[in-house]
């Protein structure tokens, strides 16, 4: 081991075209984690499990962006919220009106239909709900009286296009069509030209009424929401979660677990390793019949058995981590403090009567730095998959979602068989991009540091 | 030497009562709480399957009592009323464990429906060392030949390439790429099968057929992820070597480079080659837990988790038990090869 010192390394490193490249992805891992903290609120991904936060989300749709490539456009997901507001009252009559427009330009029926609703009313007011479609036909969906009461009350309710009244009025209007929609369902008749069963493009009026004899109604919060099959931009998944907030998350995770994990087991490796090569004798005997045992531990089945029995909890996953990650960093650095104790200026300060502690802080560790920071870099992508593999398993921590788990829930909802690839591929990329710019840092030092394997 | 065998030894078997030690303490408690659980429903249906029993007492209270006594007669056989933790009881359990008795499995069963630890356990292990040995020795062969060509070509394309694909592949998970390739070659391009499991039984002539045929996928995902990094490995201990003083006097003698590096640099690379050789095949075992789930190969890494899922306690202990052992031997292997080779090593200097 030769003495480089710290400005040797830096200059070495920027000459690196490797290292600049694992810095570089680093930073830009670095930015996306800020991003995910800044812009998506830690109750977003606190609810990752929770079902009802993600329902007004479509399922398994795929990326946007995928539209770009295709020539037959996906519907996209859209939650229309700000409809035009009409108020009408003649004699005894008033009527609310909400409506929607809705430009449809794809080459796909939509997946379905939500209008979401809460509606301030006395007595029992009659829902309309009716469609204008661009080739000027209007239909009518549903025609339905709220339920009856005496004082002034808040109603809400989803009226979905798979309601069986929707159903029944088209059916009543088939002769508009000339086709049979017996087996179709309600989206693909709405959506649909009436002489051939494909797709209308164009734009579309939702019309939503609501009459009441004297009284004062008012519809307080209104959405429809046209299911598609393309949403966000890295898609849903088959519980309706937005997989670029469970992506984004996953960065600072990862990191997290990664840099924790290898910078404690670099540190607890190098203190012991050092301590045990400098005292020699019985002590470095006992120290390393201990690492011995540590080592022989097979550590994937104890990590499993670990999280099983006592806690899944990622923090206690990142301490197992460590107690599997320490022991042979312990060895190279016993063996290292071995040569360097031999040298003059530890013998110097050992006869000047220094403390054990001090010599071994001040003249061995530094010594091993650029060893520590190369090792350091190695080992998080081992951590950062341990941790995914284990995930993978269903043994994650269920309050923090990572990039393991998305592709647990992947594996386990069957994506692989029905080609949901935005499910599959994106984690796993991620994984591997995180774990390749430590290893190219790594790479970098470890070719600085050991001047054999430049060559 | 002897004695360098003997610490060694003494070494291994320590490590193997303390990983004894620790799975049991650590799934001890719920061992016991299932067993008297499932010693209280044994009773509870033998009696309600015999009614005369119920019928033989005057009163409840009785009736309980009986019910009672027979229950701790039973854990009192068993040997349950002291706590997981008695010396006793660990020494027993410990002492059975090393004998290879495992005693019944909970829930899991094996092919032929024997719920024996043993039988279900040497029914996996030698699914999962055909699959895994065969794939180490692939990755191993690839690994050699394309290290020592790159190494013989510091700088050229070959050892870019292998280089950049050895750093490349280290950082992807096999599972993902084994979920990808499942995807890709399974259900996308049907060539081969999704599952691993062969689906003829046993005794047809044409299972070996069917198993193999069945290992492809698995078998090249595996080797796909590991050669590169083998590659780099031999590389990098090959280019210590060639700028060592005795290859360059072969090399100023005037004896070809070819024959250089396949003979001489390659005979002495051999002792660290070997010994990551015995250390992967047994690293290649406890990653198997995670590979055979992803491509449902019905081997101990199956085994190891589908015995978690369901916490079937006497398959968990004895398959790490048995993967204890295998990591062991290997380690212990790679020892003694390492101390043959390189003197130094043992004589502890």
């Amino acid at each position: 081991m030769s003495n480089i010192t710290p400005d040797d390394i830096k200059h070495e490193f920027l000459k690196s075209k490797m290292g600049i490249a694992g810095i570089l992805i680093l930073g830009i891992l670095i930015a996306v984690s800020i991003i995910a903290i800044i812009t998506i609120p830690i109750e977003t991904f606190q609810e990752w499990n929770n079902p009802g936060k993600w329902i007004l989300n479509p399922k398994v749709a795929t990326p946007i962006w995928v539209n770009i490539f295709m020539a037959e456009k996906i519907p996209e997901h859209q939650i229309l919220e700000n409809p035009n507001i009409r108020v009408i009252s003649e004699n005894e009559i008033s009527l609310v009106s909400h409506q929607f427009g809705l430009n449809f330009d794809y080459d796909d029926y939509p997946n379905d239909f939500i209008y979401v609703f809460s509606a301030e009313y006395s007595d029992s007011p009659l829902l309309e709900m009716s469609v204008i479609r661009p080739d000027g036909v209007k239909l009518d969906l549903i025609s339905t009286s709220l339920p009856y009461s005496d004082t002034k009350t808040v109603y809400e309710e989803r009226i979905f296009s798979t309601d069986r009244s929707i159903k029944k009025n088209l059916s009543l209007q088939s002769e508009k069509f000339g086709f049979l929609f017996e087996r179709l369902s309600a989206e693909d008749i709405i959506f649909s030209k009436n002489q051939t069963n494909e797709p209308l493009k164009g734009n579309y009026i939702f019309l939503i009424n609501l009459y009441g004899v004297n009284t004062e109604n008012q519809i307080s919060e209104s959405k429809l929401i046209i299911g598609g099959k393309a949403f966000g931009i890295m898609g849903t998944d088959e519980l309706r979660r937005d997989l670029a907030v469970g992506l984004l998350w996953g960065t600072p995770l990862a990191l997290f677990i990664g840099l924790v994990v290898s910078i404690a087991s670099v540190v607890m490796g190098l203190i012991y390793g050092v301590y045990a090569g400098y005292k020699g004798k019985k002590t470095d005997e006992i120290m390393m019949r201990f690492n011995d045992v540590i080592y022989a531990l097979p550590a994937l089945p104890f990590l499993i058995i670990l999280s099983v029995t006592i806690s899944n909890s990622i923090f206690l996953m990142v301490g197992f981590l460590m107690v599997f990650g320490w022991v042979g960093i312990a060895k190279v650095a016993r063996s290292m403090s071995l040569q360097i104790k031999t040298r003059g200026y530890v013998d110097a300060a050992n006869m000047m009567g220094q403390k054990d502690s001090k010599i071994i802080l001040k003249h061995i560790l530094p010594q091993l730095l650029p060893y520590a920071f190369a090792s350091i870099a190695i080992s998080v992508p081992a951590a950062i998959t341990t941790e995914a593999g284990l995930s993978f398993l269903g043994l994650g921590d269920p309050s923090f979602p990572t990039w393991g788990q998305i592709l647990h829930d992947a594996n386990t909802f069957g994506a692989a068989a029905r080609g949901l690839w935005w499910w599959i591929i994106p984690p796993g990329i991620m994984i591997a991009i995180t774990g390749l710019a430590f290893v190219f840092i790594g790479n970098a030092l470890d070719v600085i540091i050991n001047p054999k394997l430049r060559r | 030497m002897k004695k360098y065998i003997a610490t060694r030894v003494a070494t291994m078997f320590g490590v193997l009562m303390v990983t004894l030690l620790i799975t049991i303490s650590l799934v001890g408690s719920n061992m016991d709480t299932i067993l008297k659980q499932g010693i209280v429903f044994q009773v509870r249906t033998e009696i309600s399957e015999n009614p005369a029993i119920a019928e033989s007492f005057s009163s409840v209270v009785e009736f309980e009592e009986f019910v009672q006594a027979q229950i701790d007669q039973r854990i009192g056989i068993l040997g349950l009323e002291e706590p997981w933790y008695s010396p006793q009881r660990i020494g027993i359990t410990m002492y059975k464990i090393m004998l290879l008795d495992f005693g019944h499995a909970t829930f899991l069963t094996s092919d032929e429906g024997s719920s024996d630890v043993k039988d279900i356990l040497f029914e996996k292990l030698p699914r999962t060392i055909l699959l895994f040995t065969t794939a180490t020795i692939i990755i191993s062969i690839i690994g050699i030949f394309l290290g020592a060509l790159s190494s013989s070509k510091v700088g050229s394309i070959i050892d870019r390439i292998t280089s950049s694909f050895a750093i490349i592949s280290s950082s992807f998970p096999v599972w993902w790429i084994g979920m990808l390739m499942i995807f890709l070659f399974a259900f996308t391009y049907q060539i081969f099968p999704a599952r691993a499991t062969p689906d003829i039984p046993l005794s047809d002539p044409r299972y070996i057929g069917s198993l193999l045929y069945h290992m492809a996928l698995p078998l090249i995902t595996i080797v796909m992820i590991g050669f590169g990094s083998w590659a780099y490995l031999v590389r990098n201990f090959m280019v210590g070597i060639m700028q060592e003083d005795f290859i360059m006097a072969k090399k100023t003698i005037g004896i070809k480079q070819k024959k250089i590096i396949y003979t001489h640099a390659l005979k002495n690379a051999a002792p660290p080659i070997v010994t990551i050789l015995a250390l992967s095949l047994s690293g290649s075992l406890g990653g198997a837990i995670i590979t055979e789930a992803v491509f449902d190969w019905p081997g101990m890494g199956r085994l190891y988790f589908e015995a978690i899922t369901v916490m079937d306690l006497p398959v968990i202990i004895g398959a790490t038990y048995l993967l204890t052992v295998f990591f062991l031997i290997s380690i212990f292997i790679a020892d003694l090869l390492y101390g043959y080779f390189d003197p130094r090593v043992r004589r502890g200097q």
